[in-house]
């Protein structure tokens, strides 16, 4: 039945985005062209990494941290463990890269389950290399965060420079009752790739979910729209974007919460840095139909060159009226008032833009591994240097 | 010599003329206090002063014999000028105390004497928070104080220092405009000064060596004299009196 959703959908574009055609990424053209050392440069150390994976075929599974079952989807799904959960919070016929990801994807992925009441403080690290060029890259993975556990996955993704290729992960996420799963993707993609990762999160009574996802490299195209459903009273997400678009970087990049039961709360918020051509659309969406339910959205765009766009999209959907929905949003360049601020200091006109541009770019993100962290401070630097 | 000497100084912003041939200087370890009505020209001055981008600005400024009139405000701020702005802007994502940290750095600034003045202006509790986002008027001029406090000044130019802030703030504030300013050493060995602009003149109550007051009226300095008695003055006849003044310059 799901095969034949899938082959239904096989040509269904996604409303948003430059529309792919699956077939140019069915043709392989070379033997794999990266090594595990790449992840270096994403801050992650392949011999701590619980779960790695090179195209379409895990080549690492460290179940190691107690209190987390770490398994291939393939393994999982032989165990009889995730049955509820495959193709449940993402439908298989959503678009044409969902049903790819389905016909052509391997049926691989990583599974990671947070044992009930754990709270696993280590953070779970996952690695998603597309080496092929000219290849579909489709895991899905699928995190369970048992009743009352909690738990933060990182993954990080490389692609191979060479060629074009197409990533089109499936992320299935389950927070149960009082859980926390957080989920942080540091993303470093080639100019030539092409993402469409489709993300689907459940968080039941008093759960929470929090993700943040950076990426500061060139990219081909990028689009992405995560759905978070908080379905039980009292749950919660929290969704950051930190991205910086160079050359001539395509990106649409979106995040949606349906606050489906009292008292759910969620907020937004996106940070959006282009330069060269860069071309980002940023949507964010908050729809409200349970009682006492509140959501904000925050976007800032900040644009470094003349040539590149941003298109800043916030969308509030109150369906009942006893619902608070807010958004800020501001797009433009650096403020002058700013610059000529710092620079009565003393900053010379470089310093002030590279303390703005940091500044602008903060967000604070807990229980990052130190080398994570420091990666991620220098790729901020970078972002910040050469304006 | 002069610290300071504002030469035949106009300034036009957008086309119109905001200033007009105004000169006038502060000496060494002097304190100088600018008063005049809204809109009369007295935050341009100072923005002249440290080099507002956008100003079209004739006349020269002299900064301790060094002709500063081109120079950007960075260059001038680290000649030894330092500006404590009317109303600050909010910095997304900076934090007070990194700022603090960095400006002690550039100018060398003794961290205790830091430590000090941040607990003379009660303001710890803002030291991780963002840059002026969501600070009240008078936290704002204490958190600016402290930053100018790090740049150590040799001429400070204050904007309102007395603006926003409530009575019991106003000696707090004085002191430590006296501290930047090495008033209250008289050993010091450098001599600093200050302008400060006020509107009521309520800081100088609380501002040692501000001997001297310049009135700024329609872009143009008209007088000038001791600052207890033009304020007393204004307070009974209103700036317009001043248009009649004796001691014009």
């Amino acid at each position: 039945m799901l095969k034949k959703a899938a082959e239904e959908a096989l040509n269904k574009p996604s409303p948003y985005g430059i529309d792919l055609r699956i077939e140019d990424f069915l043709k392989p053209r070379a033997s794999p062209s990266m090594g595990l050392e790449a992840l270096s440069s994403i801050g992650i150390d392949p011999e701590r990494a619980s779960y790695i994976q090179v195209d379409n075929r895990p080549v690492e599974v460290r179940p190691s941290i107690p209190g987390v079952k770490v398994l291939t989807l393939s393994q999982a799904l032989e165990e009889g463990l995730v049955q509820d959960y495959f193709w449940n919070a993402v439908k298989v016929d959503t678009d044409k890269y969902t049903a790819a990801a389905e016909l052509f994807g391997g049926h691989e992925g990583y599974v990671f389950i947070a044992e009930r009441g754990r709270k696993v403080e280590q953070p779970v690290l996952s690695c998603l290399l597309l080496s092929t060029p000219g290849s579909l890259q489709a895991p899905h993975n699928i995190v369970i965060v048992e009743e009352g556990a909690e738990l933060h996955v990182i993954t990080g993704c490389l692609t191979s420079a060479e060629a074009p290729g197409l990533h089109a992960g499936i992320s299935e996420f389950y927070v149960k009752e009082g859980g926390r799963l957080t989920f942080t993707m540091i993303h470093q993609w080639a100019p030539t790739s092409h993402v469409r990762p489709r993300t689907g999160v459940i968080v039941e009574r008093g759960g929470e979910y929090v993700s943040h996802y950076i990426n500061m490299s060139p990219i081909a195209s990028l689009q992405t729209d995560p759905k978070v459903y908080l379905v039980g009273e009292g749950a919660k997400a929290y969704l950051s974007s930190v991205i910086v678009a160079p050359r001539e970087s395509k990106m649409d990049v979106g995040g949606s919460v349906f606050l489906r039961a009292e008292n759910t709360s969620a907020e937004i918020v996106s940070k959006v840095i282009t330069k060269d051509r860069a071309d980002v659309i940023t949507r964010s969406l908050i729809s409200a139909e349970g009682r006492g339910a509140r959501g904000h959205i925050e976007c800032d765009g900040l644009l470094l060159s003349d040539s590149s766009r941003i298109l800043t999209l916030p969308a509030l959907d109150a369906k009942i009226d006893d619902v608070q929905l807010s958004h800020e949003a501001a797009v433009g360049r650096l403020s002058e008032e700013q610059l000529y601020y710092l620079m009565t200091k003393g900053f010379s006109e470089e310093e002030a833009k590279s303390i703005l541009v940091r500044g602008f770019m903060e967000v604070k993100i807990e229980g990052l591994p130190r080398p994570v962290e420091a990666q991620l401070k220098m790729a901020l630097e970078l972002a910040a240097r050469g304006l | 010599m002069a610290m300071l000497k504002v030469e035949e100084l106009s300034v036009k912003v957008r086309e119109r003329e905001i200033l007009r041939e105004v000169s006038f200087e502060v000496g060494e370890g002097e304190i100088v206090a600018l008063l005049g009505p809204n809109g009369s020209g007295k935050s341009t001055l100072l923005h002249a002063i440290m080099g507002r981008p956008g100003y079209e600005v004739s006349g020269r400024i002299i900064f301790n014999g060094i002709d500063i009139t081109g120079m950007s405000a960075s260059e001038r701020a680290k000649l030894g000028i330092g500006f404590m702005m009317q109303m600050p802007p909010a910095l997304k994502g900076v934090r007070l105390r990194d700022l603090i940290k960095r400006l002690s750095k550039i100018y060398g600034t003794d961290q205790d004497t830091l430590r000090r003045i941040s607990e003379e202006l009660r303001i710890e509790r803002l030291l991780d928070r963002e840059l002026h986002r969501g600070f009240s008027g008078g936290e704002m001029k204490k958190v600016e104080l402290l930053l100018l406090a790090a740049q150590n000044p040799k001429l400070a130019l204050l904007d309102e220092p007395d603006s926003g802030v409530d009575l019991e703030s106003l000696p707090i504030i004085g002191k430590v405009i006296n501290e930047i300013v090495g008033a209250s050493d008289s050993r010091a060995r450098e001599k600093r000064s200050a302008i400060i602009v006020t509107h009521m003149g309520k800081i100088l109550k609380h501002v040692r060596n501000a001997n001297r007051a310049y009135i700024i009226l329609n872009g143009e300095v008209k007088c000038f004299g001791n600052p207890a008695d033009l304020i007393e003055d204004i307070e009974k006849y209103g700036f317009s009196e001043c248009l009649r003044c004796v001691r014009v310059v």
